[in-house]
């Protein structure tokens, strides 16, 4: 037979090496690649949106250690150190309203760990992506509070609260004002069209698409900069943290029928760019569909999930009751992932892909091979 | 006699219970128990006709071929679940409304039919009896104990509307505990779950202590009896 079927059975013989990965590495590039995004997050929302942030994330880890130590595990701290949890409550804290109340934090961190986690049996064993479990178990339990976007306040500016006002706003002792929320462009662009108002003119004052990328503009801390989110992405990307497919996919499967849609019906449909550059869609593209344990195993099977992730993600947008569906769509497809790791599945080692064995013939520079194959 | 009706009681209550032992009945459990007096206005209703179909099967348990024992049980108890469902409908009008489709649902109960074929087709009239009513008791303790708990984290209430179940004497069991409302998503259905899963573990967690606890206390007495000869010598 030829070489190329010769090829397709070789496999690197013993002795393998560790390739040097492991569990906390991973955790500790994806927390850096957050970390301009946050940052730039904080500045934009002041200090409510950093205390929030910090008790979010000590909320997830006391849970996780409380789990742990329920389950019977001698050494929960060794597993708390290996910044899973950490990072779930890092994306938890990412999709909430800055200027929520603390409770809205810690809430949510027993949701992800307790319910969206632990309850499976802990890392790598849980069905559904734990910071979207928790972020939709909140979206709907607390519909008010999850919606309250507090209009960006700079640190710098006259208007932001200082540390002390801040702190009382994570207490929830300052109640939030309407006068310093204000909807997000998803959210206004629905309200608009159940109105009755064409897009064209709903979105004509407000939409400023340079400032999307700047990220100033009401939203959560993930959805502040577009161009810090995708920075991040890529440095995932380059670093081989995460593969391409996810995100692409992802991607594609929102742009496309919002390309299409808007050619056909500009007034009934968001453009591209508004898709891309609002809520969580790049977000969820880079840091959430990429989540090794919810999204299927092969490089296609990823790809689907993407487009899955994508196009339901359009579809809850631009036909659904709700303004954003990045969450909702990433639980779906996390539901769906047992079916495509089943359905698509690589070739077995030594057969085609119809199932038939691979000849063992050997290729002609080594004949000495082909009597241990017969 | 003493003895085994303690156990039936027992078994009904917590060591078998229809829900949270058996994992029988889990959609009425599921369903309707958004606030702690709907549980309990189920779980009553479900404990009335368990009572009755458990008394009936067991008195023409000897009249009745095995080949056709399912049609007939169930007969007897779809007309038990409707005399149930009009009398409900007349006097506890508010409740009927509430539980609406699932007072006609209890036919398909399977804890009702599961009692039937597991211990009223073969046991006395009085044994069943007390089987019944100890397996719906425990039914209704599970059903208000996770309406209870759905509805406070829900709502932040406890026995809401109870006046209308149990009459105008019972209006103090109605708490409001606070004004802010609660977690929406504890009445929606993955409350129910949420909650019944925990409780299961809690159970489970309850039932594994205890059990440790009683082998170590056998242990003790074990050795202080073999260590007791060894003194008196």
């Amino acid at each position: 037979m030829s070489v190329a079927d010769y090829r397709a059975v070789r496999t690197f013989a013993s002795p393998h090496a560790h390739g040097g990965g492991e569990i906390r590495r991973t955790m500790r590039r994806v927390q850096l690649a957050l970390t301009p995004a946050t940052l730039f997050g904080f500045w934009l929302y002041g200090w409510p949106a950093f205390l929030l942030w910090l008790i979010t994330l000590l909320s997830v880890l006391v849970f996780e250690f409380m789990s742990l130590r329920l389950a019977g595990e001698k050494d929960a701290g060794r597993i708390l150190g290996d910044g899973s949890a950490l990072l779930t409550g890092w994306l938890l804290a990412m999709t909430l309203p800055p200027w929520s109340p603390w409770w809205v934090g810690t809430l949510g961190a027993f949701i992800a760990i307790v319910i969206g986690k632990q309850v499976f049996g802990g890392l790598g064993q849980n069905v559904f992506n734990p910071a979207m479990v928790a972020r939709v178990a909140l979206l709907i339990s607390f519909p008010l509070q999850l919606t309250a976007w507090v209009a960006p306040l700079p640190l710098a500016s006259l208007a932001a609260p200082g540390f002390i006002e801040g702190l009382r706003i994570t207490l929830g002792q300052i109640p939030l004002l309407d006068a310093m929320t204000s909807a997000s462009l998803l959210g206004f662009a629905k309200t608009e069209l159940s109105r009755g108002v064409g897009l064209a003119q709903a979105l004509a004052a407000g939409h400023a698409p340079q400032l999307s990328w700047l990220g100033v503009r009401a939203g959560s801390l993930g959805e502040s900069s577009a161009l810090l989110i995708l920075a991040g992405g890529v440095f995932l990307l380059a670093t081989g943290v995460i593969r391409w497919q996810a995100p692409v996919g992802v991607l594609a499967g929102t742009l496309v029928p919002a390309i299409i849609a808007h050619a056909f019906a500009p007034e009934a449909y968001l453009d591209a760019g508004s898709h891309l550059l609002s809520g969580a869609l790049l977000l969820g593209a880079f840091f959430i569909a990429t989540d090794y344990v919810t999204s299927p195993v092969t490089d296609l099977g990823k790809l689907v999930f993407g487009l899955g992730v994508g196009l339901t993600t359009w579809v809850i947008r631009s036909l659904g009751g709700y303004p954003e569906g990045v969450a909702f769509a990433i639980l779906f497809m996390n539901a769906l992932t047992p079916i495509i790791d089943h359905c698509v599945k690589p070739r077995v080692l030594g057969r085609t892909w119809s199932g038939r064995p691979v000849s063992l013939a050997a290729p002609p520079d080594a004949r000495g091979g082909s009597r241990h194959g017969a | 006699m003493s003895a085994s009706i303690k156990t039936l009681v027992k078994d009904g209550l917590w060591d078998n219970n229809v829900v949270f032992a058996q994992m029988l009945a889990l959609c009425p459990s599921m369903a309707v128990t958004t606030s702690g007096t709907n549980g309990l206005g189920m779980g009553l209703a479900t404990t009335a006709v368990l009572a009755a179909s458990n008394i009936l099967i067991s008195l023409i348990r000897g009249v009745v071929s095995p080949q056709v024992r399912i049609p007939v049980f169930i007969i007897l108890i779809a007309g038990l679940v409707t005399l149930v469902d009009m009398a409900l409908d007349a006097w506890l009008h508010e409740l009927y409304k509430v539980l609406g489709i699932f007072i006609a649902l209890i036919v398909v109960n399977c804890a009702i039919l599961g009692r039937a074929e597991a211990f009223a087709s073969r046991n006395g009239v009085w044994a069943s009896c007390v089987d019944g009513l100890a397996m719906g008791l425990g039914f209704t303790f599970a059903l208000t104990l996770i309406g209870l708990i759905r509805e406070f984290l829900g709502s932040g209430t406890l026995f809401a509307q109870a006046p209308q179940l149990l009459g105008a004497g019972f209006a103090f069991l109605e708490i409001r505990l606070h004004e802010r409302g609660g977690a929406l998503l504890m009445i929606l259905p993955p409350g129910a779950f949420a909650v019944l899963g925990f409780l299961l573990a809690g159970k489970r967690l309850l039932d594994a202590r205890r059990q440790a606890g009683q082998k170590s206390r056998q242990k003790t007495s074990d050795a202080e009896e073999s260590a007791a000869p060894v003194d008196t010598r």
